[in-house]
């Protein structure tokens, strides 16, 4: 290939000029120039796009400062008096622990900004004292920027305890399964795509959790420097230009940031390969290296801390009938709902739709009969990766890692394998019952095992069912 | 720069224990991909299951050393059936869905509290491996010459032992695949209804294929933790495995010599690669840290960075790699 064939005319000279004129190669190299010229102009505009925000990205120093979790353990006696407790052992994963010391006050240094677990030693406290509610000897904590986090563990006077009620399993229950369904949600923006792209090449996009990654670490940008503040002379323009924009806005941004470089994958990338008649199996291969590129591209420039956005990021949970949600986590269950409506609806109703679900029915079929399958395959590739983006914006609302893709991959596939590879229906119902199964699970399983429940899925839909809930039962082996 | 050092250091790294162990990986991953056309996207699940099928033994069961080399196969055995069962019967790609689902699986079990007392957690395990280096006729602790190369006497040891493994392994991988075996497995890799349409099992070859490449995997992770000294964890993540891949494609696949090469040229490069930038001069380092942020951190990560554009790359424009035939890479699985 000849990148930038069109500057080179006007500046190597006469000889140049003479060779792309008179020779046959030469013809060839002026027609493949201008043909992708305005198109490889985008992309590289894209490209460049991408790169510099992620400049802009490395450029913030993180938030190095003696941050901390910190806490008070008291009780109310039956008289109503406050008592201290002190001896007991708190600590951070990862970050060490404490004892309490005779204010009953903890204070543990934690490395950065993010997601941290309190963990109280319940063997340590005195034998009258005990939790409130015994499952709870932990807290998830969300760390933002440049604040100490002050975590409250509820304990109460041992010796008028009761057995633990029915009711908080029952609550439990129902908190996990309110959790999992957002997270399947979640599961269901990063899975269409997938399974889509799946069903009109056939390929297994094994990068598709990059593009995950790809949406959160965008929206932090978008949110920190606005469309284009990262480059240095545009900064001091008005908000959602330069100086950091609204979450909103950075999210929409930030799809269509998505949608750019899902077109540019299958339009210089993987479109290519196909005509050139690269296997599937050789086109798995390359999905591997780029998702293995992209994410150490990511990590170079992003650097492996744990971040936030810079609103939003911490929030109180309110209590709605038992059920202890914070608002950004209704906002973003009701616009991924919102958004998996408009996409279930275009798919059945609108003419594109329509046409990428033929096209992942029977690809011969729908090109005979006049779909132009190129077109759906980068409609399918755009939207697809614009939806990922949307997910990592999600997942960013809780933390912004450079790997925050690949820790759902997992979920992703045994979604898509449950549902039926290449069904758009199918990715959505399975993304959902995959969540509600993977926080379910945590009821019986310590969460830190809860991974095993997607393989598990996984194995099991593929030995008993491995056509998933909608595909069409046919021979796939 | 001091590029007598830097010499020295990739000379030394093309005969050393990387290129053993990644070798040995990939030699299991050929006959997985590269003989029989498996997509086996968690390579090192087969490695981990060596190295814990020996650590546990050890550590949790306190049995022998050689008793532990025994379960690491026993491990992979069972991994083997575990991924190759449900998923064979189908199109490839499901094994590669489910083998980079358990590969990341496994890391997150071994290292999870709940498994602490069985596989150490994210400490991981270590001292297990006295009565390999009791064995050495070299002193441990002393340095050894040879001409370019300077070793450690223990780091001697693994890589006499290791370079034999290999080389014994490679010369019955050879053998194997030109025997009726190996053939039938190219035939289900070529076109799997004519080979089942001769009558071949195409199931039970490929199962066969899958325990035969994982214990060949098992064995580099045995080598690779005897040669750490400690099994950690997070040791055994997926970067393993894509550059195994790396290193299968530049040397090309159904090769029996090629995972060797590929190795050999896959850590010469990056260390010489690596030295390089880490030698550059003041300025230049200077510049290069204000521009593209290379640090020294990223220095180490640029390595991915490499093998993730290196597999996107040969897998377009040459997947028979350096000393393939295009034909036996024309595969296609539909």
């Amino acid at each position: 290939m000849c990148f930038g064939c069109g500057s080179k005319v006007e500046s190597s000279g006469d000889d140049f000029r003479e060779f792309l004129e008179n020779t046959r190669l030469g013809n060839v190299l002026t027609n493949l120039s201008n043909r992708f010229q305005t198109l490889r102009k985008i992309f590289i505009f894209a490209l460049l796009c991408i790169f510099l925000s992620l400049f802009g990205v490395s450029r913030t120093s993180a938030a190095e400062s003696d941050l901390g979790i910190s806490g008070q353990l008291k009780y109310r006696t039956a008289t109503g008096e406050s008592v201290f407790v002190t001896g007991v052992t708190v600590s951070v994963e990862g970050s060490g622990s404490v004892t309490t010391d005779e204010t009953g006050s903890f204070r543990i240094p934690v490395p950065g900004p993010g997601e941290y677990r309190v963990l109280l030693d319940t063997s340590t406290l005195p034998d009258t004292v005990s939790l409130k509610d015994v499952s709870r000897d932990f807290l998830n904590v969300n760390l933002s920027t440049n604040k100490d986090q002050v975590v409250i563990f509820a304990l109460q006077d041992g010796s008028k305890v009761a057995s633990p009620e029915s009711t908080f399993a029952l609550r439990r229950v129902v908190q996990l399964s309110v959790e999992g369904i957002k997270f399947g949600l979640y599961l269901a923006l990063a899975s269409v795509g997938l399974s889509l792209i799946f069903g009109t090449t056939g390929l297994v996009n094994f990068a598709h959790a990059e593009l995950v990654t790809f949406g959160n670490l965008m929206g932090f940008f978008f949110n920190y420097y606005g469309f284009a503040g990262a480059i240095g002379f545009l900064a001091p323009l008005p908000a959602p230009l330069g100086s950091g924009s609204n979450l909103v806005i950075a999210a929409a941004l930030t799809m269509v940031a998505g949608g750019i470089l899902g077109y540019g994958l299958n339009r210089f990338i993987f479109r290519p390969a196909r005509r050139s008649g690269v296997s599937l199996l050789a086109q798995m291969v390359m999905t591997i290296g780029g998702s293995i590129l992209l994410r150490y591209i990511f990590l170079y420039f992003f650097t492996g801390g744990t971040r936030a956005y810079r609103s939003y990021s911490a929030q109180r949970a309110n209590e709605f009938l038992g059920i202890f949600l914070t608002p950004k986590d209704i906002a973003s269950m009701l616009v991924s709902v919102v958004i998996l409506l408009i996409i279930g609806f275009g798919l059945k109703r609108t003419r594109s739709g329509r046409a990428m679900r033929a096209v992942s029915d029977n690809r011969d079929l729908s090109e005979s009969s006049g779909i132009d399958v190129e077109k759906v395959i980068s409609q399918v590739w755009t939207t697809g990766a614009a939806l990922a983006s949307l997910a990592g914006i999600f997942l960013g609302l809780d933390a912004v890692t450079w790997e925050s893709g690949f820790r759902i991959l997992l979920f992703v596939f045994a979604a898509v394998t449950l549902g039926g590879l290449g069904t758009a229906f199918g990715a959505l119902f399975g993304a959902l019952i995959v969540g509600l199964v993977i926080n379910l699970s945590t009821l019986f399983i310590d969460v830190e095992l809860k991974n095993m429940m997607a393989l598990l899925v996984l194995v099991v839909v593929l030995m008993f069912k491995p056509q998933g809930l909608f595909g069409r039962k046919e021979r796939i082996g | 720069m001091d590029w007598g050092f830097i010499f020295e250091r990739t000379f030394s790294t093309m005969i050393g224990p990387e290129v053993v162990i990644y070798a040995l990986a990939a030699l299991g991953l050929n006959i997985h991909f590269g003989y029989t056309g498996l997509l086996n996207f968690g390579h090192v699940a087969f490695m981990a299951s060596g190295a814990y099928g020996l650590g546990v033994s050890v550590y949790y069961f306190h049995w022998n050393f050689w008793i532990g080399l025994g379960m690491a196969m026993v491990y992979s055995v069972v991994l083997a059936l575990i991924l190759g069962i449900p998923t064979l019967r189908l199109r490839a790609d499901y094994l590669g869905l489910v083998t980079i689902a358990a590969s990341e699986t496994i890391r997150i079990t071994v290292r999870s509290r709940v498994m602490k007392p069985i596989t150490g957690g994210a400490e991981g395990i270590s001292e297990f491996s006295k009565p390999f280096y009791d064995l050495s006729p070299f002193e441990l602790g002393k340095f050894y010459n040879f001409g370019p190369f300077r070793y450690l006497g223990r780091d001697l040891w693994v890589l006499v032992v290791g370079w034999t493994i290999l080389i014994l392994l490679t010369l019955m991988v050879q053998q194997v695949m030109r025997a009726p075996w190996g053939r039938a497995l190219r035939a289900i890799r070529e076109d799997e209804d004519a080979a089942r349409s001769l009558g071949k099992n195409a199931y039970s070859f490929k199962i066969q294929s899958l325990l035969f490449g994982g214990a060949i995997g098992a064995v580099a992770g045995v080598v690779q933790v005897v040669q750490k000294g400690s099994i950690q964890a997070d040791g055994f993540n997926p970067t393993i495995t894509f550059t195994i891949w790396m290193i299968l494609i530049i040397g090309g696949p159904a090769r029996p010599w090629s995972p060797i090469a590929g190795s050999m040229i896959y850590w010469s490069l990056i260390i010489f690669v690596e030295n390089v930038l880490r030698q550059l001069s003041p300025q230049t380092r200077e510049t290069l840290e204000n521009t593209i942020k290379l640090s020294d951190i990223n220095i180490g990560q640029m390595r991915y960075i490499i093998v993730g554009l290196g597999l996107l790359l040969l897998a377009r424009y040459r997947p028979q790699g350096i000393f393939g035939s295009r034909e036996e890479m024309a595969l296609d699985d539909r």
